[in-house]
This record gives structure tokens, sequence and C-alpha cells, in this order.
């Protein structure tokens, strides 16, 4: 049985309908067409299916999307701006911090979170943020840099 | 197949009292429900939106945490942080930041893993469980509350809706250590909790020391205050080692063998005991304790 709900989405109002188990990170690929969202592990332990739900870092793959109604969920997509890309994004390229890009989604949106709320954190704090992130390619140093980089071109 | 969004805890409890389950941050339920170790309930009513249920407030003894009051609150709060630091200690060690964002403490409390970190910080700390339901209301002990592995003694349409702590004694610390293998996405090897209370020569007047991971629930370590009582605080830790490996009935599975944890939830209620004597002596430890003095996974 299926429910017909409204999931506020980088701004937008969409109109889907879900079973109850459906897990967000589903819905947002599936429904609504957001496939900057990856999914990993589907078992909240990689971080690839990051979102932000009230600008707070939270595995999609794992919240049920029903669960999410009145809530502002932001993707990889919303975090771009029209006219090129997030200061996340540059430094990432520019310091080496993608190779495969597949956690590359899920990092951003962490990092989008940690900065928002710490403008300047600690390489700690850059470490405790991106705790819940895996990436199997960079080994992590060059995506550090990069946040780094990004806390002080702010 | 329902769900439902509770608007106001009455509203929670009628659809408990109807069959509904709740779920909060769902990060147990959910994640549970897709490796297929239980289904989603049938019935669903969300209570992550009760405002009335996520606050940290001081009240005439001690203070009540809402069951709604996640992680992530409880990691800084000035309150947890200055007086009830082994909670906090705990609650930063939870998962990664997307777990202590969205799960709660009344979800950690009433999900009672055996190796769930909170629940030794609560134990030590002489918390209570308020629980709810359309009938009534009712305070329950930790110990009554955890029957075993996912058990609790609440009813079904009971709702935990907040733990309540004591005051704290002037000259008292706190800790909570966990053995790990990995800083994120962990569940504890082994853990321990301590509370110790300092007279003004230094030795020790009074606390309690309970453990993670070694028992089908959190266990308390009956004997730990009468051991320390009196001594200074090395040879207090000295002696709860012994006891909590004595009193620990662990398993062996892939994360470690019954041995190892009998012998290092030994040295992790030392380690407790110390950094929450030095909390207690006034010493500045950060939370949590295991990033502070480097227990387990380094970096």
């Amino acid at each position: 049985m299926t429910e017909p709900i409204t999931l506020t989405v980088n701004g937008l109002d969409y109109p889907v309908d879900v079973d109850m188990g459906r897990n967000l990170l589903s819905v947002l690929r599936t429904e609504i067409g957001l496939t900057g969202t990856k999914e990993g592990c589907d078992d909240s332990e990689c971080g690839a299916c990051m979102v932000l739900l009230d600008d707070q870092p939270v595995n999609s793959c794992s919240y049920l999307a029903l669960q999410a109604q009145g809530k502002s969920v932001t993707t990889i997509e919303g975090v771009m701006p029209a006219d090129g890309l997030h200061a996340i994004q540059r430094s990432l390229l520019e310091e080496g911090g993608v190779q495969c890009g597949f956690c590359t989604p899920g990092i951003i949106m962490s990092t989008r979170a940690l900065l928002d709320g710490n403008p300047s954190p600690s390489e700690e704090e850059i470490r405790i943020g991106l705790s819940g992130n895996l990436c199997r390619c960079t080994g992590y140093a060059k995506i550090l840099a990069a946040v780094i980089r990004t806390a002080s071109d702010n | 197949m329902s769900f439902a969004i509770a608007g106001s805890l009455d509203e929670a409890l009628a659809a408990l009292a109807v069959g509904a389950r709740p779920i909060a941050g769902g990060t147990d339920l959910v994640v549970g429900a897709r490796q297929g170790k239980a289904p989603l309930p049938a019935s669903l009513v969300a209570i992550d939106r009760l405002d009335e249920l996520a606050h940290i407030e001081s009240r005439d003894r001690g203070i009540r945490i809402g069951a709604m009051v996640t992680h992530s609150q409880l990691m800084i709060d000035q309150m947890i942080v200055s007086g009830y630091t082994a909670l906090a200690d705990a609650a930063a060690l939870v998962g990664s930041p997307s777990t202590r964002n969205i799960g709660t403490l009344g979800g950690n409390v009433m999900n009672a893993s055996p190796a769930m970190d909170t629940g030794a910080p609560l134990m030590v700390l002489g918390a209570v469980a308020q629980l709810r339901s359309a009938r009534g209301s009712r305070t329950v002990e930790l110990s009554d509350l955890w029957t075993g592995p996912g058990q609790t003694s609440v009813e079904t349409e009971e709702l935990c809706v907040a733990i309540d702590l004591p005051p704290r004694p002037a000259r008292s610390g706190s800790a909570y250590v966990r053995l790990e293998y990995r800083r994120a996405m962990e569940i504890a090897i082994v853990g321990a909790a301590a509370s110790v209370t300092l007279a003004d020569d230094g030795t020790i007047l009074g606390g309690a020391v309970a453990l993670s991971a070694v028992a089908p629930t959190i266990i308390e370590v009956d004997d730990a205050g009468a051991l320390m009582t009196g001594h200074l605080p090395d040879a207090a830790a000295a002696a709860v080692a012994t006891a909590a490996s004595d009193v620990a009935r662990p398993i062996s599975d892939l994360r470690a063998s019954d041995t190892y944890r009998r012998h290092t939830v030994g040295v992790m209620a030392a380690r407790a005991v110390d950094a929450a004597a030095r909390r207690a002596a006034g010493e500045e430890i950060g939370v949590p304790v295991n990033r502070a003095i480097g227990v387990g996974a380094s970096r």
C-alpha cells in the first residue's frame, strides 16, 4: 500500500507515492530522478547516500521517506550553483580528492554541513565531521587537504 | 501497514495503545529491517517531532533528559559535559555524525543492545527511565528495564519519555571508555563507565562501575563502590579491574573472543575509574575520553 506525500528537496516540492518501508535514497533516485546521491553499503556505514535533512547530514539509505515529510532535504544537486562548481567541489578537484568519485557527493554533503556549522574547523574536527564517509580510493589525505583549503578560502 | 506522524505525546500514546510501534531516528529500526534482522512493524508512529521530549532540563533534584534528545545534543550540552561527563563521552562515540544527529537517547535505551554506549554511563550516574502510556506513568530502574539482548520489561503500549538523573555530589567525576577497532560506525568490543566521588584527602568516598558488551545486558559491578571506598584512585582502579573481569560473562563472536573481552573489560574499567577520579579532582579531560587518553583506534 502506497501513500501520497510531498517531499521538499532542494527547495522544490515533489509529490510522490511511497510504501512505508521505502527509504529516502530510493525515492530521491527513482521517483524524483536525482541520481547524484549514491547507494553504497545500504547499511549506514559508508556515507555515499549522505543528504542534509534540515541542514544536518543523514544517511538517506536508512531513513524512511515517509519520515522526511515536512522536512527540508538537500542533495548534491542542491549544492552545485547553476553557473559552475561549489567551493568544496573546486577544492576537491584541485587537491586531487576525487578518483572514482562514488563517495564524493556524500563527502561534499558532510563537508557542507561541517563548514556551515563551523567555518574554521581544526584537522581533528574535519576528521570527525567526515568520519561517516568512506573512500576506498584516495586514502583521505587529499580529501582532508581539500576541506582545509575550502575553509581557508572562505 | 500504516504510518503516522505524532503531533503530540497524547497522539503518540493513543497510537501505541492500538498497536503502533514508535520510531524516532530509525537508526536501529530501519537498519535492522533492511538487514533482515526484523521486519518493520506493520504500524509505525513517528515520535521524532515531539518537541516536548527533545529538551535537557534542570530540575529540583537533578536533570531530566527527554527521550528525543539526540546524541549530538548530549555530547555538547554544558550540563551533561560538566556534570554527567560519562554520558557525553558515550554519546560522542555513537556511530558517525549522521547517526548522532538523528539517533536519540530514548532509542538507544529502548533498543536494549548489550553493547549500547549510553547504558553503562546512565547506570553509574543513577538514571531511571520515565515511562508513559495512555493509562498512566511509571518510573523504572535501568537494572529492571533491560531483561536481555534487545529485550525490555516495558509494555508495548508504554513509551520511554525521559531519563532522569540525580544531582551530582561535590568532587565527583565520571567517564566512559570503550575498546574499539576504528573511530566511527563502531560497536563496543567492550566498554566501561565509572563514577567516582572523592574525599578531601584524595581517597574515594564512593562510586559505581558498569560494563558494556560483556553480558546479555549492561551490568553493574555490584561491589565496585565498596572496593573503591577509602582507597586512592590507583588502588581502586586495580581492584575494580579484577572485579570487572570476574563479573563479566562475555560471548565470543566475530569481533572478539570471550577470553579477550573478559581481560580487556577489566582494563577499560580501570581506565574509566582513573579518568573519573581525575575529573573529580578537577582535571580537564576532553570529551570523549577515548580520544583524550588515546584508547582504541588512535586515528
